[in-house]
């Protein structure tokens, strides 16, 4: 057996040593809840620090989900081939075999109205909509050929972030937690901020799935307590509060002593960690000790921007303090309708935060390490969506699953890249496909992962976030 | 190796003589290829281990064409480069040798003798084995056994000299007693009560009491609810509220209560409609279908969201009784167990023959008062109807919704009307489709009710129609207040006109493979000769004696409720890779005893708890920790933490708020902005119960799939997308969090409060408030904690009288009762059942 074949069964029994702590089955306690300083890695609980299987480029994640699918002719994937079709249905011969949510496979085409130019050295081409995301040209790899086979919202989500369009698996955040354990001390590993009105997916875009919940994503708020029940209730003092979890810390020990069941021990560890973390979210959550020029950058006080910007900075401040995955949600890109009216308003509300946090993460060198993702759960039809025939600006989009983009920035990939390519009008894809399955693979890759060998028994066979499938894409590599 | 390939000699190839069966090929078909193509595992439907079968293929057709090798799919899947497509499956490719030999075999004529075609019989996994009886085992301590459980138990740790540990304490026995039967703690007096009673069979009659419990039917129904993955939302995008599910709910309580037989339970929630003269209980009890998640998205395929229905009911079906991982044969033969593809879809096929109904199930005294006012609805409904001239707008509107259906793309404004209303609107093309005159009353008052909100694209763009349509929705609200409602059930009904259910390769729906009909897997024992293949055939032989399965299974999973583990660790898996029984002969003696006792939950739960076994203290021992760390041999009880419900419910009563209305619609306790808000587009409105109801039970909460109360997520409770057999027990912040902070725990901390210092006179206190939470009194030093506590804490409540009165309006040293009760809800003790 060659010897790496040998550390990864010692490690996967150490995962599953870990596992069964985790699992509170019973056995053993969680002794030590989070890692805690020079015990980092071998047996310091399901959340502390592990090792990968090689080391990653990437130590952290921030997906920024766009919810419903935003229109890639329309931002990232200029097709001046769609004026020849304009007005026209396409042949029989592409849409056959089509599945579309509300459209007829005769619907008409819909060349787009935006102007692409060519930006930075690399001179990838961007929609005048976005002009900041496309001033970091150079930082981004642009994947133009992503295809999925869910063309429905809530499957697309599932199918996304678990690799599956059935109910009950982990999603990606909590299988980068389970594998790489938090490296933050107070908060947890596995934040999830939103923005715009509710996802088709909710909570099962950040669920653990058949992990156990430790893995599951923590919803951060930007108003009111950021985390639930962070606040002590209301009307109690910090001296009180503190008086209490003593009290509290002292029963346990004393229970402890008496039943000399370890799972106390954690449940101690637990309370002082909820401490710590209502010292360390306030904190983190309060922006007011940003810099002008950063506030600005972000957009924090402009309307327009403030509500995805503060999610932005509150990202980027997340990462700073070791948070391992953070999923920021903004909804709805699903523009059926009023396409030009309502795919602008997303842009004015996220364009220029988002290249705020790709540059600031550079400027503070985290960008070598943080893997940013930018997308949705599937792209938009070549063709027309009309829902009212006599208002001509209500053009909008149906779903399209079969080619779409997003792109990637900062650790581990290469920037200023385009990664495959559709024909003319954006139908289909003519050079280097890549599947969700093979995004899985690959953001795993970066956090070093052979997405093959990150697995867990679940009902009586290995699963993992790539299902049975996913290759990495070696051209998004720097 | 793709070159390597290429130069390699291959020696049939070049040689003239036919390879010989027995030496050459069948060798290699023994050695590669039936491992999983054999009589049992039949991958994808091919034996290689059978002549006759081998030549006839699988699910896809022939493999092997006898003279053609170059077009035998067998060669074509062994040559392959597609890693993911090249047989076989484990292990190397096979060699240019092997393949060779394949070919020229093949080209010779495919000759295949019989007598090669014995294949070795595997021996059958211990699950699938028929339930005998054990003897109990004789034991050298007979002093300890108390029932015939005690004695497999014992016979075990006697085996591995391991001495049983001690009964617990009193105190313990009750509070675990309580939580385990009804998922509740026993109150100071029922405390005080037991520990005064001297009778020899105090334990027995205290079992016996809680077991008579309303409360037991509630604690149970949960943990069936958790199989069942029952919510009050919809899931997926729009996650509609399910107004109605709790009708299910609450007959599994009571049916619960009234302890009714399982055998009976099970026929009745799978096939209740199928039952000779059904019952409204008995019709209701099929909503245990009718928890599937239903995807409400605009513009899902239909053909989509039932076959995933079917799906999600057929899996369901094979953890809860047969504790199978069926669901893993939806695209493929089990890669592990003796379920194949065909199998799979035999045993969905029972649920493909049925449809969703909502029936109406009146609840007491409310058919009276409906009748009374029928008939006067009746005539000013229609009266209504006809002054605004509604029904031929309905005719109108029907028959371009028809047309539609028939001719799409024809107008694409229709179209949408279409795609949109069809996942919203249950069997909408079936009733459609029916005449008026043929439709049932509530039918067609649905068809109307549709119509009058979203009237087509044309006549919505008319203000003055909107307008005069807004007017007849408004009055007919005021007809409809006036006629004292029926309440509906979700219930299934069996199609007159079923569909042939076909195998879906590779599990897509889109993929209709070969017809399969109703059935059973192979390996387990056969439907009885002649029976119909409905669900009821099915239901009956799921709890007939002769399977192997329900019974242990079911047994299997009390016992880890009242244990903290299963006898079978993975109970949702007693396939292959599942875990091992620890004590196999004690699981098939409760598996028999179930049956002969005719399928009685409580009597088995009464065998359980009252066993020696059951009773001892769950303190860890030293001893143990190396040799048993699992507790897999019972020489101790397990400490487990309570599960979400109970955590909330023991607030509730300790504190004195609990409502303990039984039934009734799901209630929404106060829970913070923004979880609601997760919901698609903040359609889900969470408008907090003000009045008693946020006093209800864990179990009454609202669960809303997409967004569900994290006080429950927070505790490891399901996510009801899925049937769960065996919860989590995690040890998070977020739980410490959510018990410190949250306004629900902190109401109950100050009513606690308020409760003790208004009922107890100042030096009982402490021991009342250790009673209330841990159903015990407090050791000296806890006590002097506690007074240590309640004197900073006046202290420094009586410097800042405005906190104190902000804790709660009464004197400094009372409000420091809020600190202590908050401390005393937050001890681990607190939320564990030891």
């Amino acid at each position: 057996m060659p010897k790496n074949e040998l550390d990864f069964l010692a490690q996967r029994n150490r995962r599953r040593f870990l596992r069964e702590v985790g699992g509170g089955i019973g056995m053993m306690g969680l002794t030590h809840l989070l890692g805690l300083e020079g015990r980092a890695g071998a047996d310091g609980g399901p959340l502390a620090p592990k090792q990968p299987h090689f080391p990653g480029k990437a130590k952290n994640v921030i997906f920024m989900f766009m919810e419903g699918a935003p229109s890639q002719m329309d931002l990232f994937d200029p097709k001046p081939g769609l004026v020849k079709w304009s007005g026209k249905p396409l042949p029989e011969s592409l849409t056959s075999q089509l599945r579309l949510a509300f459209i007829s496979k005769d619907a008409k085409v819909l060349a787009s109205p935006r102007v692409f130019k060519p930006h930075g050295q690399s001179g990838i081409e961007f929609s005048d909509y976005i002009p900041n995301i496309a001033s970091c040209a150079d930082d981004l790899c642009l994947v133009r050929s992503m295809h999925t086979e869910a063309f429905n919202h809530h499957p697309g989500q599932l199918l996304l972030f678990t690799g599956s369009i059935q109910f009950g698996r982990p999603t990606m955040g909590a299988w980068s937690v389970y594998g790489l354990g938090s490296e933050s001390q107070n908060l947890p590993g596995f934040v999830v901020l939103t923005s715009g009105v509710g996802t088709s997916g909710g909570a099962s875009n950040f669920s653990s799935g058949f992990l156990p919940s430790h893995y599951q994503g923590t919803l951060f708020r930007n108003q009111g307590d950021p985390i639930l029940y962070l606040s002590n209730p209301e009307g109690v003092s910090a001296g009180t509060q503190r008086m209490a979890l003593d009290a509290i810390r002292d029963m346990n020990q004393a229970r402890l002593d008496e039943t000399g069941d370890t799972e106390i021990a954690s449940r101690i560890e637990s309370y002082e960690l909820a401490y710590r973390m209502q010292q360390a979210a306030p904190e983190l959550a309060d922006l007011s000790n940003e810099p002008a020029h950063i506030r600005e950058m972000y957009g924090i006080d402009d309307p327009m921007t403030k509500q995805f910007g503060t999610n932005c900075l509150l990202a980027r401040r997340l990462v700073e303090r070791g948070v391992r995955f953070v999923l920021m949600m903004h909804a709805s890109w699903d523009q059926h309708t009023y396409l030009n009216r309502e795919l602008k308003k997303n842009c004015d509300r996220t364009d220029k935060p988002t290249a705020a946090l790709i540059k600031d993460l550079k400027q503070r060198g985290m960008l070598d390490d943080t893997l940013i993702v930018w997308g949705g759960e599937f792209g938009r039809t070549p063709m027309v969506e009309i829902r009212n025939t006599q208002d001509p600006e209500n053009a909008g989009r149906d779903h399209h699953p079969l080619a779409y983009s997003m792109f990637l920035a900062g650790g581990g990939i290469k920037g200023g890249t385009v990664v495959g390519k559709t024909d003319d009008i954006g139908f289909n894809i003519e050079e280097d496909k890549v599947h969700v399955h093979d995004l899985q693979a690959t953001i795993l890759h970066c956090l070093g992962f052979d997405h093959t060998r990150l697995t867990y028994k679940h009902m009586g066979r290995d699963f993992r976030l790539t299902d049975v499938a996913g290759n990495v894409v070696k051209k998004m590599l720097a | 190796m793709r070159t390597l390939i290429v130069f390699c000699l291959a020696p049939f190839a070049l040689s003239a003589a036919p390879p010989d069966f027995e030496k050459d090929v069948w060798p290699i078909f023994r050695k590669r290829c039936y491992a999983c193509h054999n009589a049992t595992l039949k991958q994808n439907g091919l034996r290689l281990d059978d002549g006759a079968s081998a030549l006839e293929g699988g699910y896809s057709g022939p493999v092997i064409l006898p003279g053609k090798s170059a077009e035998s799919k067998l060669i074509a899947r062994v040559i392959t480069e597609k890693a993911e497509e090249r047989m076989p499956k484990m292990g190397a490719p096979l060699s240019p040798a092997e393949i060779a030999t394949l070919r020229a075999w093949i080209d010779a004529g495919a000759d295949w003798p019989r007598k090669a075609a014995a294949a070795v019989a595997k021996p059958v996994h211990w699950a699938f084995q028929p339930v005998k009886r054990p003897t109990p085992p004789r034991v050298k301590s007979e002093t300890w056994v108390r029932n015939d459980i005690d004695r497999f138990v014992l016979a075990r740790l006697e085996k591995e000299g391991i001495a049983t540990s001690g009964e617990a304490e009193k105190t313990t026995l009750i509070r675990r007693l309580s939580f385990d039967l009804t998922g509740l703690p026993p109150t100071p007096a029922e405390v005080r009560a037991f520990l005064e009673d001297a009778r020899p069979d105090a334990y027995e009659r205290l079992v016996d009491r809680l077991l008579e419990s309303p409360r037991y039917g509630e604690r149970w129904a949960r943990h069936w609810l958790d199989l069942a993955r029952y919510a009050d939302s919809d899931g997926y995008e729009k996650d509609n509220e399910r107004p109605i599910a709790w009708r299910w709910r609450d007959w599994v309580i009571e049916a619960l209560n009234r302890d009714m037989p399982f055998d009976r339970f099970t026929v009745e929630q799978l096939a209740g409609d199928l039952l000779p003269d059904p019952a409204a209980p008995q019709l209701i009890a099929t909503g245990f279908q009718r928890n599937t998640l239903t995807n409400r998205e605009g513009g899902t395929d239909p053909k989509e969201s039932r076959f995933e229905q079917l799906v999600n009911r057929t899996n369901t079906a094979g953890t809860v009784w047969l504790g199978l991982t069926v669901g893993c044969a939806q695209c493929h033969d089990h890669k592990y167990d003796p379920i194949s593809q065909k199998e799979y879809y035999s045993l969905f096929a029972y649920f493909d023959r049925s449809d969703e109904v909502d029936i109406e199930a009146p609840l007491p005294g409310e058919t009276g008062p409906h009748l009374r006012q029928l008939a006067a609805y009746r005539e000013s409904r229609e009266h209504l109807i006809d002054i605004f001239n509604i029904k031929p707008l309905q005719r109108a509107w029907e028959k371009q919704m028809m047309f539609t259906l028939d001719h799409p793309g024809a107008n694409i404004e229709w179209d949408f009307a279409i795609a949109n209303t069809r996942p919203m609107f249950d069997r909408f093309e079936a009733t459609l489709r029916t005449p008026p005159g043929q439709r049932s009353a509530h039918d067609e008052d649905r068809l109307m009710r549709w119509y009058i909100r979203s009237p087509g694209p044309d006549d919505s763009r008319d203000p003055d129609f909107m307008n005069s349509l807004r007017e007849f929705r408004r009055r007919l609200a005021g007809i409809d207040e006036k006629l004292p409602s029926i309440t509906r059930a979700p219930a299934m009904m069996e199609l007159p006109d079923p569909p042939r259910t076909r195998l879906a390769v590779k599990g897509d729906y889109r993929e209709a493979g070969i017809p399969v009909d109703p059935g059973t897997l192979a390996v387990l024992p056969p439907l009885p000769e002649g029976a119909p293949r409905n669900r009821l055939t099915f239901a009956r032989w799921l709890v007939s004696k002769e399977n192997p399965l329900t019974a242990r299974v079911t047994m299997n999973r009390l016992w880890q409720e009242l244990f903290g583990r299963g006898l079978v660790l993975t109970s949702e898996d007693f396939g292959t890779q599942g875990e091992a029984p620890t004590h196999p002969e004690l699981l098939d003696w409760l598996a028999s005893e179930f049956m002969e006792r005719g399928w009685s939950l409580k009597q088995m739960l009464r065998a359980m708890v009252t066993s020696a076994t059951y009773r001892q203290s769950s303190h860890a021992r030293p001893d143990l920790k190396d040799i048993d760390p699992g507790n897999t041999l019972l020489a101790r009880q397990s400490r487990v933490r309570l599960p979400a419900e109970s955590v909330r419910d023991a607030a509730l009563t300790a504190s004195g708020l609990l409502n303990d209305t039984i039934g009734g619609p799901s209630v929404k306790p106060p829970q913070p902005e923004g979880i609601a808000e997760l919901v698609y587009s903040g359609s889900a409105k969470w408008k907090a119960d003000e009045g008693p109801g946020r006093y209800r039970r864990g179990l009454y909460v609202h669960f809303q799939r997409t967004a569900p109360y994290p006080m429950l997520m927070n505790f490891d409770a399901p996510d009801s997308n899925v049937a769960c057999s065996r919860r989590r027990r995690s040890n998070s912040p977020l739980q410490a969090l959510n018990l410190l902070n949250d306004p629900v725990f902190y109401e109950a901390a100050q009513a606690f409060a308020y409760r003790l210092i208004t009922t107890t006179p100042p030096e009982r206190r402490v021991d009342d408030a250790f009673l209330h939470t841990v159903s015990r009194l407090p050791s000296p030093k806890e006590r002097e904690r506690m007074m240590r506590l309640l004197d900073d804490q006046a202290s420094a409540l009586a410097t800042q009288p405005a906190e104190a009165a902000r804790l709660l309006p009464v004197k400094p040293d009372e409000a420091a009762w809020v600190t202590a009760a908050r401390v005393l809800l937050n001890l681990d003790e607190f939320i564990t059942r030891e």
